[in-house]
């Protein structure tokens, strides 16, 4: 999962965020839970990331110059329109995910339907952990099947980043609520242009975030992820949504 | 501009080739452009069966309040709001949320790990949880998690359960319904203006009556399960409007097959499909099902019909809730146009391995297969089995390859066997279907759609080739990842499975 984030601020939310160390008690096992269109006035959350138009200029005073999340490791290619299916067979479904094991044993199963012109496994056979930490897309990332054992199981491998020309929505939406993985959209078909194994760097920024590819030396603009990037950074939508004040935390 | 090309000059509407997705928004195109696509063409169909009208921007005078589409209108209802656009990030009270045995444990594993042990659901009656997927098979994991459910439920005191215990005899089991987005209708939990949301991605199949139903993960679930509200962004409205008489051997399958098939699979994504016209008012309930069952197939966010008269009838003949039924605006904005004249279509399939690789059945006939498949909430439904049924009568015939029969819910299967298939003298579905050689229907789920465990009734175990009624064609969908499957409407799965080819149902029907 992605570590919270401390410095992850949504400059549209008024309130000051709690430390995330320390959880406010649970009140009430009945939610009260109202929002209205001045308390929430979130941007999205689950939004495809827009090319954004204006930066975060809102910052906790605390805050480091400039807000980087880097992520460095070998890429797994794959090609268009790759559905859940292929990123967790059906047979695996019996998994449930919020179960820690299981958590484990899906993401051993992690891309295991894909076909076998892809020589390369993204599990090893016997492992439960990827070498992968970043995966190169085509169109359509994630189409099919709404399960959200999809982008779990690529988390629970250990992959970090999917960069993708484009995203089926349920996949996406997924991929932020759960924090497990960071959905990328590049601006060109990268996956023509990278191989797997090749050693690169995902440099998340606010407004320009980049994908280098170090083993063919070139470097890749990446649209910026927005909003959802906290969302993920936090580790999903309710671990945010607590930390900005929108639900109390679960009794500890 | 649409219009006079329609009748000066007719053009083939080019169909993506593989890896390129975007037909998108482009203008005509001209009769040179001709793509050849798909199995081996003797002659390429020259008729305009699709056009497409240009983007119209949507007025963004303040003074003037813009209309609004169906879509656009219950989700500003179902978030308070006068008014909303695409693009508006709005929080939306739920109406029905369901689960079922694949997602249901994790959706609230989430929920009791988010809003803690003792929490309890925002509303024990809105909740409706359907086993169906792996029902009847002996992985342990797989009854284990039908158990789990039934904890939960017992635990929140859920009103809509509909349990199975004795997994030997689907008959014993009252409560047990089977596949959930059929279940949903049959049990009225379906109603026009609502929004309804399920945590899998066909739940856009109650779109048909004319609310915004959509598929969610588990923890968007777990979210919804405590709080009774989602966060959600307005999609825009692609229309596809269409007109004309239903040829007899079509059904609404080919209908969207034809659609994907003109759009990609990702040609809706984030976008809502409303379908209109002359021939949408004449189909049943249960073909406006099948046609917005594969929205997502086209990346859909969701599909939606304008309620009437068909859709009120079964309604109100399953459900006493109120409902409040909306339309879109004649000054609504559209982000596409799409006009099908329905009486010019072929049947089609969608060959492997994507819904959207579109041919006509008629051109695939030497397509040799292995076995037929008849099932699912996209062709399990009893007038599916009707269908199938009066083809294989036409036919007098007995099928060449094994062809197997998943009722999607109890009341199919007993409809399969009790309701008289129309100009059969009286014949059962189950009786034709036995005359012609097909398997005995089996205990209504999900069953081999998606594959499932491995002892899973009609799995694909080998690198076959089907022909199914369902919905999805990608590598090892139903369980071989070599195995081939052309997705096609029940009369086409008939078909074939009388000849042991992809065969066009005229065949048989004419």
């Amino acid at each position: 999962m992605a570590a919270a984030s401390l410095r992850s601020v949504n400059p549209t939310l008024p309130r000051t965020l709690p430390s995330p160390t320390r959880s406010p008690p649970f009140q009430s096992p009945f939610l009260r839970f109202a929002p209205t269109s001045t308390s929430f006035n979130l941007k999205p959350l689950v939004t495809p990331p827009a090319p954004s138009s204006s930066p975060f200029v809102t910052r906790s005073a605390a805050a480091s110059p400039q807000e980087r999340k880097t992520f460095h490791g070998l890429c797994y290619v794959v090609g268009d329109n790759i559905d859940t299916d292929q990123i967790i067979p059906a047979e695996f479904l019996t998994l449930v995910p919020s179960n820690p094991e299981e958590y484990q044993k899906l993401g051993s199963h992690a891309l295991v339907g894909l076909p076998a012109s892809y020589k390369d496994r993204f599990v090893e056979p016997g492992e439960t952990k990827t070498k992968y930490s970043i995966i190169i897309g085509g169109e359509n990332f994630g189409c099919g099947s709404s399960r959200e054992h999809a982008p779990v199981c690529l988390g629970a491998a250990g992959a970090k980043a999917v960069v993708a020309q484009s995203y089926a929505r349920i996949f996406f939406r997924n991929s932020v609520a759960t924090g497990e993985i960071y959905p990328l959209d590049s601006e060109v078909r990268v996956c023509d242009e990278c191989s797997t194994g090749d050693v690169a760097t995902v440099e998340l920024r606010e407004g320009d975030s980049v994908l280098i590819n170090h083993t063919t030396g070139k470097e890749y603009k990446l649209k910026a992820i927005g909003d959802a990037g906290p969302v993920i950074d936090a580790g999903g939508i309710f671990a945010y949504a607590r930390k900005a004040g929108m639900i109390p935390s679960a009794a500890a | 501009m649409a219009s006079s090309v329609i009748s000066s000059s007719p053009f083939v509407c080019k169909s993506p080739a593989k890896g390129q997705k975007d037909l998108g928004f482009s203008s005509f195109r001209k009769p040179s452009q001709i793509s050849i696509h798909g199995c081996q063409r003797k002659s390429i169909s020259r008729k305009i069966v699709s056009v497409m009208a240009p983007q119209r921007s949507s007025s963004t005078s303040g003074s003037v309040k813009t209309g609004m589409t169906m879509t656009e209108k219950i989700l500003a209802k179902a978030a308070e709001k006068s008014q909303v656009v695409p693009g508006d990030n709005i929080w939306v009270n739920v109406d029905v949320l369901m689960t079922h045995d694949v997602c249901g444990p994790g959706a609230f594993g989430i929920f009791k790990r988010e809003f803690g042990d003792n929490a309890k659901v925002w509303d024990s009656e809105k909740i409706v949880v359907i086993p169906d997927h792996y029902i009847f098979t002996t992985d342990k994991r797989a009854n284990r998690n039908v158990d789990i459910m039934r904890e939960h439920c017992r635990e929140q005191n859920i009103k809509y359960f509909y349990d199975i215990t004795d997994l030997g005899d689907f008959r014993a089991n009252p409560d047990y319904k089977g596949v959930c987005h059929v279940a949903l209708a049959q049990e009225g939990h379906c109603r026009p203006g609502e929004v309804l949301l399920g945590t899998d991605s066909h739940t856009c199949t109650a779109g048909a009556f004319g609310q915004f139903a959509t598929g969610i993960g588990n923890t968007d679930a777990g979210f919804v399960l405590g709080t009774g509200k989602i966060l959600l962004k307005v999609p825009p409205t692609m229309r596809f409007i269409l007109d004309g008489e239903m040829p007899s051997y079509l059904q609404a399958k080919d209908l969207i097959l034809q659609i994907i098939g003109e759009i990609s699979v990702a040609g809706a994504t984030y976008k809502t499909m409303e379908f209109s016209g002359t021939t949408i008012e004449s189909l049943t309930m249960e073909e406006r099902m099948t046609l917005c069952n594969m929205v997502v197939e086209a990346g859909g966010k969701n599909g939606v019909i304008p309620p009437d008269a068909t859709t009120f009838n079964y309604v109100e003949n399953r459900t006493s809730v109120p409902f409040q039924p909306v339309y879109s605006d004649a000054n609504a904005s559209f982000v596409a146009d799409y006009r099908f004249d329905v009486s010019k279509l072929e049947p089609v399939v969608a060959k492997p391995h994507s819904p959207d690789n579109r041919a006509l059945a008629r051109e695939c006939k030497d397509v040799k297969i292995d076995r037929v498949y008849i099932g699912s909430c996209t062709g399990g439904k009893t007038e599916d089995f009707m269908a199938a049924a009066k083809l294989f009568h036409a036919a007098g015939k007995q099928v060449k390859v094994p062809t197997f029969l998943v009722p999607a819910t109890q009341k199919v299967w007993m409809d399969v066997y009790a309701l008289p298939v129309p100009g059969a003298g009286g014949k059962t579905c189950a009786q034709i279907f036995e005359e012609a050689g097909c398997d005995t229907p089996t205990s209504p789920s999900c069953g081999a759609c998606l594959g499932g465990p491995a002892d899973t009734y009609a799995r694909l175990n080998e690198p076959q080739v089907c022909v199914s009624t369902t919905n999805r064609n990608f590598p090892g969908r139903m369980g071989h990842k070599e195995g081939q499957i052309y997705l096609a409407s029940p009369y086409t799965a008939a078909a074939s499975a009388l000849t042991g080819h992809v065969t066009d149902p005229r065949e048989f029907l004419q």
